[in-house]
């Protein structure tokens, strides 16, 4: 159940923020835009290691690693 | 067979899931927002070790991603397990004994950029000598809000054939379905935050044809016999996650998870860590992550007789542990800013310790010992990735 509350959340944020004006301008997002702040700055390395800990832990799901940019091209 | 804790589906979460997928998919098409980007053109190669409780896995990996138009990006990937194993699983069962074997995985996919939305179609296909895999995915993103926000949806189906070393008679099947929902969102010009949410479920022949349980024969000895999953599982997960900019041109990155499935395995992962650049041309980076978990309903390290239940186990991945890890890495980027067909490459190095404990697996091989006292089994483990990455 807490499952479906946060996504009914998530969904009610997103309509509720369409006419929002960025508060982060684009001329500010410049320390974003470096490469230590990507979430997957190696796709390859990080795909590795998380098979390393699914082949061994019970838990999966939701490791990231799927993208997700920082508006900053 | 490397233990894939696969599982049973069901039927919650299939119900409502795609309720909340096409809710949000309707939302993403009403929005008027800027483009995405194709994902950056580069090749990695990469060669792993894992070293730890009995088991030695290598391999090399080669990940290619090019775009082939301003819209059309296309990647593909080869990933080797070369393993050699004398787990404490194999020698319980079979003795002090080594196998070897060798996983072979493919994958493709293609990144489609529609002005206003990415998706993304892959296939993978996974290869040992008794599991085959393929998986196929679809995935959706979409940048708003001033491209302070992107979303993401992803798609994913699997089909595996499970067959048995030494019985050919043996093939089984199982399939998962696997939901995923994620945002990132700009919070200051120094802060980004997302959050994941994955529902998982499986169906079919889950459990480990070579896995056994064991028993009480009399007050002190034990007997093996075949060990049964139910033939369902569902699982979700919900991640949060976090970067921020230092002022001095560093990062502070922090993860936090939940688990929860039909098993009644809960686990919850944390992870911390710091990214520091120096001289021009270095980055090193260092972090530690703890994981819990509880155990399966159906798991026990030893049960009072022979058929105690419908289903058994007793895969140390479904008992009650934790672990921690502690790794580091390094990289030098080189050939940066000089011209022709490479923007910039870089040489890397990852290490990782992870120091695992279990609270209710024991080491069944101390045969000095009555069964049931034996020592918990721990051990540690550790991982090393060296791989050269180019941007293209």
């Amino acid at each position: 159940m807490p499952y479906k509350i946060i996504i009914s959340l998530f969904i009610l944020l997103s309509l509720s923020a369409c006419n929002v004006e960025p508060w982060v301008k684009p001329y500010e997002r410049a320390n974003l835009a470096d490469p230590i702040m990507s979430f997957s700055p190696d796709p390859l390395s990080q795909g590795y290691i998380h098979h390393v800990y699914q082949a061994r832990e019970g838990a999966r799901g939701a490791e990231g690693g799927s993208g997700g940019g920082c508006g900053c091209n | 067979m490397v233990l894939k804790v696969a599982p049973g589906a069901v039927v919650a979460v299939t119900r409502t899931m795609p309720y909340y997928l096409l809710a949000l998919f309707l939302v993403l098409l009403s929005f008027n927002s800027k483009a995405a980007v194709l994902p950056a053109e580069r090749a990695d190669a990469l060669y792993h070790s894992y070293s730890g409780g009995g088991i030695d896995i290598t391999g090399p990996a080669v990940l290619v991603r090019k775009s082939v138009s301003d819209s059309v990006s296309l990647s593909a990937k080869h990933y080797v397990d070369t393993i050699s194993s004398a787990s404490i699983d194999v020698e319980v069962i079979l003795g002090a004994s080594t196998y070897e074997e060798e996983r072979v995985e493919n994958s493709f996919s293609i990144d489609l950029l529609n002005q206003k939305t990415l998706m993304s179609l892959g296939y993978t296909n996974s290869e040992e000598n008794d599991f085959s895999a393929d998986t196929v995915s679809f995935g959706i993103s979409q940048d708003m809000f001033g491209d302070l926000t992107t979303v993401a949806l992803s798609y994913a189906h699997g089909s595996n054939v499970v067959g048995e070393t030494g019985d050919s008679s043996f093939s089984e099947t199982s399939k998962f379905d696997s939901f995923n929902l994620s945002m990132t969102q700009v919070i200051t010009k120094n802060l980004i935050m997302s959050g994941s949410f994955a529902t998982v479920t499986d169906s079919g022949f889950l459990n480990n044809p070579y896995r056994k349980v064991r028993y009480l024969t009399s007050p002190t000895t034990f007997s093996l016999q075949d060990e049964e999953y139910p033939n369902t599982r569902t699982s979700n997960a919900v991640a949060f996650r976090a970067r921020y900019f230092l002022p001095y041109r560093a990062a502070l990155h922090a993860e936090y998870r939940l688990f929860k499935d039909s098993w009644g395995i809960n686990g919850t992962n944390i992870e911390v860590g710091y990214t520091h650049p120096f001289l021009d041309d270095w980055i090193a980076e260092v972090h530690f992550r703890s994981y819990v978990q509880t155990q399966a309903d159906f798991y026990s390290d030893l049960f009072p007789f022979v058929n105690a239940q419908n289903f058994m186990a007793r895969d140390k991945e479904l008992s009650t542990f934790n672990n921690s890890t502690i790794g580091f890495g390094i990289s030098y980027e080189f050939a940066k800013g000089e011209g022709g067909t490479i923007d910039k490459a870089s040489i890397n190095f990852k290490y990782d310790y992870i120091q695992f404990n279990y609270e209710n697996f024991r080491d069944a091989r101390q045969t000095s010992f009555d069964a049931g006292t034996e020592p918990l089994y721990q051990f540690d483990a550790t991982v090393m990735q060296l791989f050269l990455s180019v941007w293209f």
